[in-house]
């Protein structure tokens, strides 16, 4: 797994207050991790502050899963 | 007009967290107040105040994660969170769990704040005003409104009644349990939780108190010695913080589930000064009136009351006004009650001091015993009525008087009488 998929899997443990074994690629944040709306609204601040990037709201609705959530800052990290 | 009981009750104070372990202290002449230590008070004038310790539950402390998921603690302020825990402790008490919808129906919560999220505004503020207005939390807003703490208890325990908040300052605990009570007799619900939380010690809070005068300042080097209501040395009062929440029953639907009923309601009354935003009027007027419109609620009579747990915050003018008021409305009556001031143990809580109080009050008619005024040593004036000075006394309670007044000029007054 690299680095940023391991951080990103931290900072939702940490939010959610989920178990790490829960939190797979394919995990959706409110279907599969009880996360609310301001929940997935803080979690993307915290992705934001932690990687240094900016995630603009169009964006951010796009982001519903951790995979989701790896690749745009993958994608936002190798521009 | 139905009967109201109380049948649950939780404290966190500056004596700790746990009802039987705060009684016990209190009743000992223990003191919670303490030098500030979580933030510099340099720049302040108090430097001295009642908070809750920390600590496991077993030892009579404040650890958040025996009682509210980590998750949901950062969504709170902290005096959601006394709120919370003080919550807890009532509903367990109380063993009620509503199951069906019409049960959840007829459960309600009213629980107040005199300030609400003041830390987590101020910690917000601070965010915007360095130019990270983005950085603000959704859960800035939901974590620091007053009736928040009524919302999350609703949420946790599925009360799905009236869902109401009190903010009348340090009114609020008296006029939150009142009201609640109204709203059982009234036919609106069969239970209420109720009560008050607060969380204002810290800089905000203390500076804003500090510069409206209010605040004890000359006791600095003997914390304990700060609060001392009646007494000629005192010189304002010490903040304190916490909750208290008391589950409110209909009289029959308590018999019916078999409840420990601990009192009964009798008699609730409320006035305006109409007078100064902070000053109590002349003969502290509204005191009076509230106490008199208990009475007539009730249908209850001073010559009834065995002890009062009075405002008496410690401040040079108040307390004097407020006994005053107690010898008008009392009379002759006035040298048979015993009178005191549990703040002198826990500091003043806001909006969360009335509360706390009556349940002091309705623990005074459990075990007929008046809790002590402590650090009253030479009263500023002599008074026929009997204050408790420096230790509890043992007498028979049946029914016990809690005075509460805040800033506007509000007045809340109740009464708690042996259930039988």
């Amino acid at each position: 797994m690299s680095e940023i998929a391991d951080k990103v899997k931290k900072i939702v443990v940490e939010h959610l207050g989920v178990d790490e074994a829960k939190v797979t690629p394919e995990a959706s944040f409110i279907d599969d991790l009880g996360a609310d709306s301001l929940d997935t609204v803080e979690l993307v601040m915290a992705f934001e502050e932690a990687f240094g990037v900016e995630i603009p709201e169009d964006a951010a609705e796009k982001i519903t899963t951790v995979k989701d959530a790896i690749d745009y800052i993958e994608k936002q990290k190798a521009e | 007009m139905r009967r109201v009981v109380v049948t649950g009750m939780g404290i966190v104070c500056p004596l700790g967290v746990g009802v039987e372990h705060v009684w016990k202290r209190l009743i000992n002449g223990e003191s919670g107040i303490s030098a500030i230590q979580s933030f510099d008070t340099t720049e302040l004038t108090a430097k001295i105040a009642g908070q809750v310790p920390a600590g496991p539950s077993a030892e009579g402390g404040l650890d958040l994660a025996e009682w509210i998921p980590a998750k949901e603690v950062k969504k709170m302020d902290r005096f959601i969170h006394h709120g919370m825990v003080a919550a807890a402790q009532a509903m367990a008490d109380s063993g009620y769990v509503p199951e069906t919808e019409e049960e959840k129906y007829r459960a309600g919560v009213m629980i107040g704040s005199g300030i609400g999220g003041l830390q987590t505004i101020y910690e917000t503020s601070v965010m915007v005003h360095e130019g990270r207005a983005k950085r603000v939390s959704p859960f800035f807003i939901p974590a620091a409104l007053i009736n928040l703490i009524s919302g999350q208890v609703s949420i946790r325990y599925g009360l799905k009644g009236p869902n109401h908040s009190a903010v009348t300052a340090c009114a609020t605990g008296v006029h939150a349990i009142g009201d609640a009570s109204r709203l059982i007799a009234y036919g609106d619900a069969d239970v209420m939780v109720a009560g008050g939380a607060e969380a204002a010690v810290n800089p905000l809070g203390i500076a804003g108190f500090c510069a409206s005068r209010a605040l004890s300042t000359g006791f600095n080097d003997r914390p304990t010695e700060g609060s001392r209501p009646w007494d000629k040395d005192r010189d304002g009062f010490v903040m304190g913080e916490g909750a208290g929440v008391v589950v409110l029953e209909e009289y029959e639907h308590a018999k019916a589930r078999g409840a420990k009923i601990y009192a009964e309601i009798g008699g609730y009354g409320m006035s305006g000064d109409a007078h100064h935003i902070t000053a109590p009027a002349e003969h502290h007027d509204g005191a009076f009136r509230a106490m008199k419109a208990a009475f007539k609620n009730g249908g209850l009579s001073p010559e009834d009351v065995d002890y009062i747990n009075a405002h008496g915050t410690s401040t040079p003018m108040g307390d004097d006004l407020e006994l005053e008021a107690v010898e008008n409305m009392f009379g002759a009556h006035g040298k048979k009650v015993a009178m005191s001031s549990t703040k002198s143990a826990i500091g003043h809580l806001l909006g969360a001091a009335g509360a706390v109080e009556t349940i002091f009050s309705i623990l005074a008619i459990r075990d007929n015993v008046a809790p002590p005024t402590l650090n009253l040593h030479n009263p500023s004036r002599e008074s026929v009525v009997n204050r408790v000075p420096l230790t509890a006394q043992a007498r028979k309670i049946d029914v016990a008087l809690s005075n509460s007044f805040g800033f506007g000029g509000t007045n809340a007054s109740i009464l708690f009488k042996r259930a039988n």
